[in-house]
């Protein structure tokens, strides 16, 4: 800690252009070395780490995949048994959900919003750090424990009482709960990150109708994590009290009970897919607006399509719980609201077919994946309104028509333009181009593969098989399309096979991207690729939704910031008139102390409830050092 | 790409207080999931409050005394603590020092009255789930005041210390100061659900 508190002295407007840049590098560089990789706070070192992280992730839950293909090629499997066999389909969809999905959809948005809303780091960079290390300690506490044969084996909601003291000894649930409480805490951060980004951080002139779709999809979504996943941290705790301190939560001989579980769980788990699916949305308009080579058709409703799945993912919940005996009226209103969302949806398919029938389409890689997208969600939405209606979701719950369901809306509906995306902002990230060539080989492997793997679940769903058994018997009439669909599951895991090798190879000796590759209408575009330390050398000014197309080759610029403090323009929330230069925190150590001492604390608490009294006082005191200011401009006004 | 100037800034202040700053809007953030949760806890004591055929289960209510006490210390901690919030507002450094200690104080008594309050809720978190749910909610709201309590403790210490007369600090207090108005009012509606549902 310095004894003199130093102010910042130097503004933009008394330095020309080498010495501004030279000095923004300065003041905003992560150090070379450990040191700097630990303590940085950027938001695209960070974000590029939560994407690379997430990605890993999904790697492992496909490994997990390929073997339940392989199990249940024929009947009678014998190489897994059933012990590993609930382990490893518990694994795979706790792993995809809590650990890829969700996680990698935030990281697009740690990446992308502070770039396109036009600031220079996101708003807490110090808690983005935060949540990053504990995203990652949390899967690693999984894998570990799966390691270990320690890994949860309770499925990926772990009903109870299945999960509950008596059904489950041992301490494999209570590792499914506190990996929940990691992702949980990290994902909460970048919520409450992203949400005030987009709120005070935009670039002046960046009215409400001049936010780029994507950054409105990530700011319903981040609303839609602050409302959704209190619910799975209430009720994850419940269960881990139930399970450590004797509490009857979900013991019916208490007055507990055991649907308050499914509830709790539901109530944030279908929000949860929309977590997962409004930023893929976002992704879809930024790319279909982009590669048809014209603004967006219908940007207003767009947006009022966003906020509306946001609201309505509220209201969907039950349909989770038809078959649990609940009244038949309260059923009738979730149907009626499950089938309302096929509404925004709809909206949103329209005014893309309506973009791509305008516009000049350019088919490159991310559009591909984009029409890929529209094609099997259209499906997976098809058979959702399906199992919306009580009678036949009775029929098909817990068959493999469920699963088929949720793998196309939940890779056709999110993957697919996850992949688009990582295609199109690559450039950006890396500042290099992945292969047209390898992208078209990896988009036709995995389309085919996916449809070949997963269509037949469907008939295999109405042909009675159920969800998470570990073999079936010869007299079964399931043996032939499982096999198709594990034989179909190569073809689906090679397509993912030369998208990484794509991605590699790329990163190393992809061909220059330049600033603009695809000639982009959005902010991100108007900096360098990748983008410097400090994002922007000088801070746009916005007068339309589409900047960079108003005004090629030009941007209108701000100038009048301090260059020898991280500084940030702080605008109001409707209008983005500029209200003052806020300070942006400086690297710091102190995010990684405080995310080891909670991890310590929750891995504890596993074992002993005084864990939380003894651990909490390693994170009081880390926390202190966090925000006890250290004499930098950045801590004085 | 060529940039052109159309806007200067160097006029706009180095900090920003109340609605227009980030942190204003990051307390807020965190209000609305510490809310949320809040209100699933209490959710959750409702549903189990329509199940069950007797409600406090095979317990007796809560006594009115300690709680009573606590919901009468904490509206009137919400006067200083306004107080406090407008003296930092005019970045009064005197004011504020005695207001901070003020509400280091107002946030300790909380913790004493809440061990009467857990000692005379006439059931335990394991006996059945009624008292789970008793537990937890007075458990989370007790979590709620230490956390601001440590937060105002480490913002008092600051304030007399050469950091302290500072428009961020000054911006600092006050958001402490919001949150110990939220801390204040989360109580209200867990209050009415321990204390009077058990009686209806």
């Amino acid at each position: 800690m310095t004894d003199t508190i130093r102010r910042a002295q130097i503004l933009d407007t008394e330095l020309k252009r080498p010495e501004l840049t030279s000095q923004l590098e300065e003041t905003w560089k992560t150090e070379r070395g450990l040191w700097g990789a630990l303590s940085t706070v950027d938001h695209k070192i960070i974000g590029r780490r939560y994407i690379t992280t997430a990605f890993v992730f999904l790697l492992l839950g496909g490994v997990l995949a390929m073997l339940i293909r392989l199990q249940l090629a024929g009947p009678e499997g014998r190489l897994i048994g059933p012990d590993r066999y609930n382990q490893i389909f518990t694994m795979h969809g706790a792993n995809m959900m809590f650990l890829f999905a969700v996680p990698v959809m935030e990281a697009m948005g740690v990446y992308l919003v502070p770039l396109m809303v036009g600031t220079r780091n996101i708003a807490f960079p110090r808690l983005n750090a935060f949540s990053y290390w504990m995203f990652l300690a949390g899967g690693l506490v999984l894998w570990i424990s799966f390691a270990l044969d320690m890994g949860p084996d309770v499925g990926w909601f772990a009903y109870v009482p299945l999960s509950g003291p008596q059904y489950a000894p041992g301490k494999r649930a209570d590792i499914w709960a506190q990996m929940i409480t990691f992702t949980e805490v990290a994902a909460l951060a970048v919520a409450v990150e992203i949400v005030v980004t987009v709120f005070k951080q935009r670039a002046p002139g960046m009215s409400l109708d001049r936010i780029p779709l994507f950054v409105w999809a990530m700011l319903v979504t981040s609303f839609v994590v602050i409302m959704a996943m209190p619910a799975i941290m209430v009720a994850s705790t419940s269960l881990i009290l139930d399970r450590l301190v004797g509490t009857h939560f979900f013991n019916p001989a208490e007055g507990g009970d055991v649907l308050l579980w499914q509830h709790l769980f539901w109530f944030f788990g279908h929000p949860e897919v929309y977590i997962i699916f409004i930023p893929a949305v976002g992704m879809v308009s930024t790319l279909v607006a982009t590669f048809s080579r014209r603004p967006v058709f219908g940007y207003l409703p767009l947006v009022v399509a966003l906020i509306g799945t946001g609201i309505l993912a509220f209201g969907l919940w039950v349909h989770h719980m038809f078959t649990t005996g609940l009244p038949r009226l309260g059923e009738s209103f979730f149907t009626a609201s499950s089938m309302a969302i096929a509404i925004p949806s709809g909206v949103q398919i329209f005014c893309w077919i309506a973009t791509l029938w305008e516009g000049r389409p350019v088919f490159k890689t991310p559009l591909l994946f984009v029409i890929g997208f529209i094609v099997t969600f259209v499906i997976g939405g098809l058979t959702g309104v399906m199992v919306a209606s009580v009678p036949f979701d009775t029929q098909v719950h817990d068959t493999y028509f469920v699963v088929a369901h949720f793998h196309y809306v939940l890779i056709g509906g999110a993957v697919f333009p996850l992949l688009g995306a990582v295609y199109y902002w690559f450039p950006k990230f890396t500042g290099r181009m992945m292969s047209e060539r390898l992208g078209r080989w990896a988009f036709w492997l995995i389309f085919t593969g996916f449809h070949a793997t997963f269509f037949p679940m469907h008939i295999l769903g109405l042909e009675g098989m159920p969800r998470r058994v570990y073999t079936y018997q010869p007299d079964l009439p399931w043996h032939g399309l499982n096999l198709f669909a594990s034989a179909s599951a190569i073809i689906l895991a090679a397509g993912f096979f030369v998208f990484f090798i794509d991605v590699v190879m790329s990163a190393r000796s992809g061909n220059p991207a330049g600033d603009n590759p695809w000639d982009a209408p959005t902010l991100e575009w108007a900096t360098s690729s990748p983008p410097p330390a400090y994002n922007f050398a000088q801070i746009p000014v916005v007068s339309s939704a589409n900047p960079l197309w108003e005004q090629p080759g030009a941007l209108n610029v701000a100038n009048g910031l301090h260059t020898d403090r991280r500084e940030v323009v702080v605008t109001t929330i409707t209008t983005a008139e500029p209200q003052a230069r806020e300070s942006s925190p400086q690297n710091c150590i102190w995010p990684l102390w405080t995310a080891i001492a909670t991890s310590v604390m929750l891995v504890w608490s596993i074992f002993s409830p005084w864990a939380v009294v003894w651990g909490s006082i390693p994170i009081a005191i880390t926390l202190i050092g966090w925000f006890w200011p250290k004499g930098t401009p950045e801590d004085e006004a | 790409m060529k940039e052109r100037v159309v806007l200067d800034l160097s006029k706009l202040p180095l900090h920003a207080l109340g609605p227009a700053s980030v942190t204003w809007w990051g307390t807020l953030g965190f209000m609305l999931i510490e809310g949320t949760g809040f209100a699933l806890v209490i959710a959750v004591y409702l549903y189990l409050m329509s199940l069950a055929p007797i409600w406090p289960l095979n317990a007796q209510p809560p006594n009115l005394l300690a709680g009573t006490v606590m919901t009468v210390v904490l509206i009137a901690s919400v006067v200083p603590n306004i107080m406090l919030s407008r003296w930092a507002e005019h970045q009064d450094l005197r004011k504020v020092r005695i207001g901070m200690v003020v509400m280091s104080v107002l946030g300790i008594v909380p913790l004493i009255i809440r061990v009467f309050e857990f000692a005379t809720l006439n059931i335990k978190w394991d006996s059945n789930a009624y008292g789970s749910v008793v537990w937890t909610l007075l458990g989370l709201h007790t979590t709620h005041i230490i956390t601001d309590l440590i937060d105002t403790l480490v913002l008092t210490a600051l304030m007399f210390t050469r950091h302290g007369d500072n428009l961020r600090r000054y911006g600092d207090v006050q958001d402490n100061a919001m949150y110990w108005n939220f801390v204040v009012a989360a109580w209200l509606p867990i209050y009415g659900c321990i204390y009077w549902l058990a009686r209806i």
